[in-house]
C-alpha cells in the first residue's frame, strides 16, 4: 500500500472512530499499522498522516496546536532510523542464522564416526550440541585386530570456536596411525597440536580409551576429562573411572599415565561430557547418584537405547532445552 | 535559487541549532514538506554532530542542486580531523556511537537520498542530497 493510499484509509478510519467510537474501527487501525510496517513506512510518516487528516476533519484546527505535530514529526524521526536500523539487523540475523546452519551441517559431515562393530561388544553414542554448534566430539577408531578406540573430548567454550577446534581435533586424530595407538601417546601427541594450533586460554579435555577385543582389557588415559563410570555386573554396582591428567593445551609436553581395567561379561564401560553431569535441574545441578540411576534403571537394555533414553531423561529434565552440549556413550561387553 | 547558500562553521554544540536552522529554512524555501524537512534537520545533526565529537571543527554548507529537472539540497560537511579509521565499519547498522539508537553515518544514509564520504587522516568530507519529489 502506498503513502497515498494509506493516508486515505487512515482519514477514513479516523472521521468513522471519532464520530463512532467503534472498537471495529480500531481493530482496522491495527490492520492499517501492520500493513503500514509491511510497507516500511515510518513512524514520522504515520504522524504526517495523521496530521493531514485531522487538518481536513477540523479545517479550524487551533495553530499552536497544529505546531505540536511539526514537534512531534521531528521526534519520531529517529524512532523511525531505529526500526530502520533494528529491521536491517534482524534480516542480516536471519542470514547469520541460515550460514551457522550450513556450517553445522558441515561440521556434522566433518565429525561423522561410525559406531565400530564386534561380536563381544555392544555400543551406543549420541551427541547433541545445545546450540547450533557442537562442541563435544567422539570418535571411535578400530584398527586391524578389531581394537578399538574411544575418544569424547569437549572444547571450552561452545559455538563456533569450540566447532572449529574440533574440527582439527578429529584431522589431527585421523592422520595417527591405527594401529597400536596406546591412549597414553595418543593424548600426548593431541596435546602438542592443541598447543601449537588453538589460542591459550581454550582448552580441551579428552577421554582416550582403547579396548582390546582379545583379553578384554580396557587401557585408558584422560585430559582432564569428567570421570566417567564403569558397571560391574557381578555386584551390579557403579564405580567412578579413576583417572588423572591435565586438560590438552595448557602445558607443552606434558606426559598422560595410562590405566587399564579388566571388562567382565555384563560390564559397561560409560562416558560423557560435562554437559550431562553439570545438567541444571531448575536451581540445582544433577548428582552422579542421579545419573547412576538413570542408566541402572535402562541398563537392560541394548546400548543404543540406554543412551537414547539416558537422553529423553536429561531432555525432559531441562525443559527440552540444554544449556551445554551433551554427549554420552555406552560401551557394553556381552559375551 | 541555486549554487553555493550558506556555510555554518561548526566548533560548538550550539552550532549544530545553527546548521539545523539554516538547513531546515533552505529546505522550507526549495519546498520540501514538514516531515521531509525534519529528516533534513536530522541528518544535518548528525553530521555537524560528528565534527564537533570528532573534529572539533569544520563546516557544514548547503547548496541547491539542479540537475535533469530535479531539484535537490545538497549539504557537505567537512572536518581537517583525525578521519575515519575504517569507513566500512562506521557505515554498519549496529556500529555508530549511537549505541544502536538508529542514527550515526547509516542514520545519514538513510535519511538522504545520495551518500558520499571521503576521508583520509587529514580529514572527512561527507556530501549528502536529498530531491525533491
Amino acid at each position: 500500500m502506498s503513502i497515498a493510499k494509506s493516508s486515505d484509509n487512515y482519514k477514513d478510519l479516523l472521521l468513522k472512530y471519532v464520530e463512532t467510537n467503534d472498537e471495529e474501527v480500531l481493530y482496522q487501525a491495527e490492520k492499517l499499522s501492520k500493513s503500514a510496517i509491511q510497507n516500511n513506512i515510518p513512524p514520522e510518516e504515520i504522524v504526517n498522516i495523521h496530521y493531514q487528516a485531522i487538518k481536513e476533519v477540523f479545517p479550524n484546527l487551533d495553530k499552536k496546536l497544529k505546531d505540536s505535530f511539526y514537534f512531534l514529526i521531528e521526534t519520531m524521526i529517529s524512532y523511525g532510523l531505529a526500526h530502520k536500523e533494528y529491521e536491517v539487523l534482524r534480516e542480516k540475523q536471519i542470514e547469520l542464522r541460515s550460514e551457522i546452519e550450513i556450517a553445522a551441517n558441515m561440521q556434522n559431515t566433518l565429525l561423522r564416526t561410525t559406531i565400530p562393530k564386534y561380536p563381544s561388544l555392544d555400543i551406543g553414542a549420541k551427541s547433541v550440541p545445545a546450540k547450533i554448534m557442537n562442541g563435544d566430539y567422539y570418535h571411535f577408531v578400530q584398527d586391524n585386530d578389531d581394537n578399538i578406540g574411544i575418544a569424547i573430548a569437549d572444547v571450552s567454550g561452545k559455538g563456533i570456536p569450540a566447532a572449529f577446534c574440533m574440527s582439527m581435533i578429529k584431522y589431527a586424530m585421523e592422520s595417527f596411525p591405527t594401529h597400536q595407538m596406546y591412549p597414553d601417546a595418543i593424548l600426548e601427541m593431541l596435546n602438542r597440536i592443541v598447543i601449537r594450533n588453538v589460542d591459550p586460554g581454550m582448552f580441551v579435555t579428552m577421554f582416550y580409551g582403547l579396548y582390546d577385543v582379545l583379553n578384554n582389557q580396557f587401557y585408558y588415559s584422560t585430559a582432564g576429562h569428567e570421570p566417567g563410570l564403569i558397571y560391574r555386573k557381578r555386584t551390579d554396582s557403579f564405580e567412578d573411572i579413576d583417572a588423572r591428567g591435565l586438560l590438552l593445551g595448557v602445558e607443552k609436553d606434558v606426559q598422560y599415565v595410562q590405566y587399564e581395567t579388566q571388562l567382565n561379561v555384563g560390564d559397561l564401560i560409560i562416558l560423557f561430557t560435562d554437559g550431562v553431569t553439570e545438567c541444571r535441574i531448575g536451581e540445582r545441578f544433577i548428582t552422579r547418584e542421579e545419573i547412576i540411576e538413570v542408566i541402572h534403571e535402562h541398563i537392560h537394555l541394548p546400548a543404543e537405547e540406554v543412551v537414547e533414553n539416558v537422553y529423553k531423561y536429561f531432555e525432559r529434565m531441562q525443559n527440552f532445552n540444554f544449556c551445554d552440549d551433551f554427549t554420552f556413550i555406552i560401551m557394553k561387553r556381552t559375551q | 535559487m541555486k549554487g553555493a547558500l550558506a556555510s555554518v562553521p561548526i566548533s560548538k554544540e550550539w552550532d549544530i541549532v545553527g546548521a539545523r536552522q539554516t538547513g531546515r529554512n533552505i529546505a522550507k524555501q526549495i519546498g520540501f514538506g514538514s516531515v521531509d524537512q525534519a529528516r533534513i534537520a536530522t541528518a544535518i545533526s548528525e553530521l555537524a554532530r560528528n565534527i564537533y565529537l570528532y573534529a572539533g571543527i569544520g563546516i557544514v554548507s548547503f547548496e541547491v542542486l539542479e540537475e535533469r529537472s530535479m531539484i535537490g539540497l545538497k549539504i557537505v560537511a567537512e572536518d581537517a580531523g583525525p578521519g575515519i579509521n575504517d569507513i566500512g565499519k562506521a557505515m554498519q547498522d549496529g556500529f555508530s556511537t549511537s549505541g544502536g539508537l538508529g542514527a550515526g553515518l547509516p542514520g545519514v544514509k538513510r535519511l538522504m537520498d545520495r551518500f558520499d564520504i571521503m576521508s583520509s587522516n587529514q580529514g572527512t568530507k561527507i556530501i549528502v542530497v536529498k530531491w525533491l519529489r
